[in-house]
């Protein structure tokens, strides 16, 4: 079943179909979220009452814009205070560990690499849990040993952010690795044989030569603390990524401005791959 | 090793150690300390199963646990049947800029949250949905028609949400594998399902494991679908584990339930490792 | 009998591309049949279409006398050794074997009997366990003929199957192919852009430019009796010399190169008149060598020169004669008698050769040379 295979018309007619079907079955959920932003009525269902800015530019009860909408706003802001410091843990972890499997030959080195991926078939909720009970174990020995009250260790900001990290990380390493491993270790000694120093050689030759894979993995990471549902929602304290405030909004009911949010979420989700992928091209 | 060398190998091996063990091994190793204690005073505990026999003792823990994991498997070989005619079409079928066009297109809708796609298949299902609408519309139904709250809704979006997972690997497997190879087999005699059986699945297994194992892993734990798609007794797992823990503030019970999901998880990777001859390292790294 | 394989005003067009011209040929029963031309001259598009992976756009294909037009590629009677091998890396060397066995159904102890034929035949007794990528080179290229043996096809197909080889091993193999068709006493096309490999193997060459079959003949024929010039530059190495006819006399001719010197060739049947442009064909081995002019005076053709250049290579060592009035470089093949071993550059030599070897042909726009910039579609 390749073009090379000669095929019958009704078969190659057939395939093509279930092909088309998928797509639209692709497209379909994300579609009616991004149409039903735009309809003038309180519920982000049919009937179509006629179009509207208001989802997103109101500024008078009931209909009050995502722009003017203090609460989603804030979530807006935490979320990508989360989703900077995942980026620049995971992105830094993840760059330290694929020099470390790429260039160092040790003793648990299969051992380590295995327990590198275990976070990846581990289920994001129990991720959550294990962070949440060892961090108020820690926070509760300390009070009892040393009377500190640490409020770092208590669900929050902190907690999410190691949460997320704690499986992006893999992901960083996964992708640096893949393109550290395409590299030709000669031009690292060609470099070296130039007169630069081991350090040198790696910040002027490597680096940049493992630029698409790092702003890759700041992408994917930064995208997926974004997204994060399952192990924030075990960790988050008072203020709630963005995902969480639109889950109880959601749990409320809905109203056409999540659909407004989450065309925005889109919007914003496409720019970066629209970033990523040109910069990928021109690495 | 040199001086400078084992400096950077101590400082390179450092972070992912710390990571490791304090985000991985040893929560995971206290989640399970606290899953078999018992509190048997105001700040006393006492080591027993007690939680476990809790588990083991409630029907409707057991039938919940059970259900996760069929319906689990049941999403992962539903999404695999799905996706893999689309990921072949891609990778040997579609030439040039539709093959990435496709490609780019089964990506998209995965760079935005599940909760922006759940809620999607929330506008499309419920009774004053757009599915509802269409059929009053064409006269196929008399009234609203509800379509959310049962479990073929969980599958669609449990299958929906991870689609991208199985279609990923899939593609990227089946491109490796050389048009020559294919050509081979039909110039040899074989026919379509007998190039398919013998060259193309064999050739795709270590896209296939991986593919299965991160979408097993998704659905299996899942809260979002089932709790936004499901009806009142389409109970999911990560639900109990979620109410033990927040609502009503049973840590010990909420960690046993935990564990009892990672190990199921495990088991299930691991069956299915052993079962196809792949390791993780391949698979996944 | 009829051929086993027939192509008739066979054309193939890629939007806007002719990339098989209207080409006819027949394969007789049991002999080797080589294609041989530069990459991109739409060789691969013929046995593509033998095998059924292209439509032809116009023309027929016979095998056996019949037209296999109509039949899909896995039910054609002819199977296909690829140019990557395309073994099965998910099979072992038995499975892969019998693979198009087990297509056809054979009950299991006979494919199993069969696999064990076919490798005792190719001389490897005991693989059949093996996985296909701990196979060396050699190795492969044999279970890869074998595996379409065992289907006993009409004709065999061979897509440059050498060219992944080192040069050692592709030597040996040559010889080895050979055998194996003999062996096997089937028919076979083999396509090749390495001029070396055709020579050696084939009954028959077809030499094939931009689409079109330039001459089909045996080795001897293309290297003795080149019809075309292409033929002439692409078989064998020669000096080639562009330039203006100024005499003809029968089948000579007296050329003036357009570096300014005169030599006789022969038209060798060809309509040539005074004034034409041509091109002129001389193979360095036609060309002989001596210290002193008096040796060489059976020959028509004379040049006293300098050495520039000594191109050691063993057997095959040649030199490059300038011409002592300036104009042009000559190679000319060193004999292998060792009385030029202590030959050096800068001495003063004379080389002739016989008019007749000189071969002449009418200046086209094409210069005879290979363009390998083209790939091959």
């Amino acid at each position: 079943m390749i073009p090379s295979i000669p095929q019958p018309r009704a078969l190659r007619l057939v395939y093509g179909a279930y092909v088309t079907l998928f797509f639209i079955y692709l497209a379909l959920p994300l579609t009616v979220v991004a149409v039903f932003a735009f309809n003038d009525s309180q519920f982000p269902s049919l009937p179509w009452n006629g179009f509207t800015w208001n989802w997103f530019f109101g500024d008078e009860r009931p209909m009050i814009g995502v722009f003017h909408e203090r609460p989603i706003l804030r979530a807006i802001g935490t979320s990508a205070f989360v989703a900077v410091m995942v980026v620049i843990l995971s992105v830094a972890v993840g760059l330290s560990n694929a020099f470390l499997f790429n260039r160092y030959q040790f003793r648990g080195k299969s051992l380590l690499y295995v327990l590198m991926l275990l976070p990846l078939v581990i289920p994001g909720i129990v991720l959550g849990i294990s962070i949440l009970v060892f961090s108020s174990t820690l926070a509760n020995g300390l009070w009892e040993l040393a009377g500190l009250d640490l409020q770092i260790l208590r669900p929050g900001l902190f907690l999410v952010v190691l949460g997320q990290f704690s499986f992006i990380a893999t992901i960083s390493t996964l992708v640096i690795s893949a393109r550290l491993q395409k590299f030709d270790r000669t031009l690292e000694e060609a470099a070296l044989n130039l007169g630069a120093s081991r350090l040198t050689a790696v910040r002027t030759v490597t680096v940049p030569f493992l630029m698409p894979a790092i702003v890759g993995a700041a992408v994917v990471a930064f995208l997926m603390s974004f997204e994060n549902f399952n192990t924030t929602l075990m960790l988050v304290g008072s203020d709630a990524p963005l995902t969480i405030a639109m889950f109880d909004r959601l749990k409320e009911g809905s109203t056409p401005l999540l659909n407004a949010v989450s065309l925005l979420l889109m919007l914003g989700s496409s720019l970066l791959a629209l970033v990523m992928i040109l910069f990928q091209r021109r690495g | 090793m040199r001086e400078g060398t084992r400096l950077g190998f101590i400082l390179l091996l450092t972070p992912l150690l710390l990571w490791l063990s304090l985000l991985i091994l040893i929560p995971h190793v206290d989640m399970f300390l606290v899953s078999i204690r018992e509190r048997v005073g105001v700040g006393k505990y006492d080591i027993s199963l007690a939680n476990y026999r809790t588990f083991w003792g409630e029907p409707l823990y057991l039938w919940t646990f059970a259900r996760t994991a069929v319906m689990s498997i049941l999403a992962t070989i539903i999404t695999f049947l799905i996706a893999f005619p689309v990921s072949y079409y891609i990778a040997k079928i579609a030439r040039g800029r539709l093959q990435s066009a496709l490609f780019l297109a089964c990506l998209i809708p995965f760079w935005v949250s599940e909760l922006v796609r759940t809620f999607g298949w929330m506008i499309l299902l419920r009774e004053t949905g757009v599915f509802s609408g269409l059929l009053q519309w064409l006269g196929l139904a008399e009234g609203p028609v509800e379509m959310l709250y049962n479990d073929a809704a969980i599958m669609v979006g449990l299958v929906y949400t991870s689609m991208l997972f199985m279609v990923v690997p899939l593609v990227t497997t089946l491109e490796s594998l050389d048009d020559a190879v294919i050509e081979a087999g039909y110039d040899l005699g074989g026919n379509g399902w007998s190039v398919l059986r013998e060259i193309v699945l064999p050739h795709a297994k270590p896209g296939i494991v991986s593919g299965s194992i991160v979408v097993f892993m998704l659905s299996l734990g899942n809260y979002l679908t089932p709790t936004m798609l499901g009806g009142k007794d389409s109970l999911w797992f990560t639900e109990l584990i979620y109410s033990q823990f927040i609502v009503r503030f049973n840590w010990e019970l909420g960690a046993a339930f935990g564990f009892m999901l990672l190990l199921l998880s495990s088991l299930i990777v691991w069956g299915m490792l052993r079962l196809t001859g792949e390791t993780l390292e391949e698979t996944m790294g | 009998m009829a051929p086993d394989l027939e192509c008739v005003s066979l054309t193939k067009r890629f939007d806007g591309m002719t990339a098989v011209d209207d080409v006819s040929f027949s394969v007789a029963p049991g002999s080797f049949f080589s294609i041989l031309g530069p990459s991109g001259c739409g060789k691969t598009t013929i046995m593509r279409m033998i095998a059924g992976f292209l439509d032809p756009s116009a023309g027929d294909i016979r095998i056996k006398g019949r037209s296999v037009l109509n039949v899909p590629p896995n039910k054609r009677p002819v199977n296909m050794v690829f140019q990557h091998l395309a073994l099965f890396p998910m099979m072992n060397v038995a499975d892969n074997i019998g693979y198009g066995l087990r297509r056809a159904g054979l009950p299991k102890a006979e494919i199993a009997r069969k696999v064990d034929e076919a490798l005792e035949r190719i001389g490897l007794p005991g693989i059949g366990a093996r996985r296909v990528d701990e196979l060396s080179g050699g190795q492969k290229q044999r279970v890869a003929i074998a595996r379409c043996m065992v289907l006993e096809p009409d004709v065999l197909l061979l897509d440059e199957p050498l060219g992944a080889l080192d040069l050692k091993l592709r030597e040996h193999m040559k010889i080895e192919l050979k055998k194996l068709q003999a062996e096997f006493d089937t028919t076979f096309v083999y396509i090749t852009h390495d001029q070396s490999e055709a020579l050696v193997m084939s009954d028959q060459v077809a030499v094939m430019n931009r689409g079109r079959f330039e001459q089909v003949g045996t080795a001897r024929d293309l290297y003795y009796r080149p019809e075309t010039a292409f033929v002439a530059g692409f078989v064998g190495d020669s000096n080639r010399w562009p330039g203006r006819v100024e005499r003809i006399e029968g089948e000579t001719l007296a050329l003036r190169t357009d570096d300014g010197m005169l030599m006789l060739g022969a038209t060798h049947g060809r309509a040539l008149s005074v004034g034409d442009r041509v091109q002129m064909f001389v193979r360095p081995e036609a060309i002989r060598v001596a210290r002193d002019a008096a040796e060489l005076a059976r020959f028509d053709n004379r040049i006293e020169g300098t050495v520039t250049s000594l191109l050691f290579n063993g057997a095959a060592s040649r030199i490059l004669v300038r011409h002592a009035t300036g104009g042009g470089e000559i190679e000319v093949a060193l004999p292998q008698s060792g009385e030029f071993a202590d030959l050096g550059e800068g001495d003063r030599i004379v080389v002739g050769w016989s008019g007749a070897q000189g071969n002449c042909f009418p200046a086209t726009g094409q210069d005879g040379a290979p363009d390998a910039e083209r790939s091959d579609a």
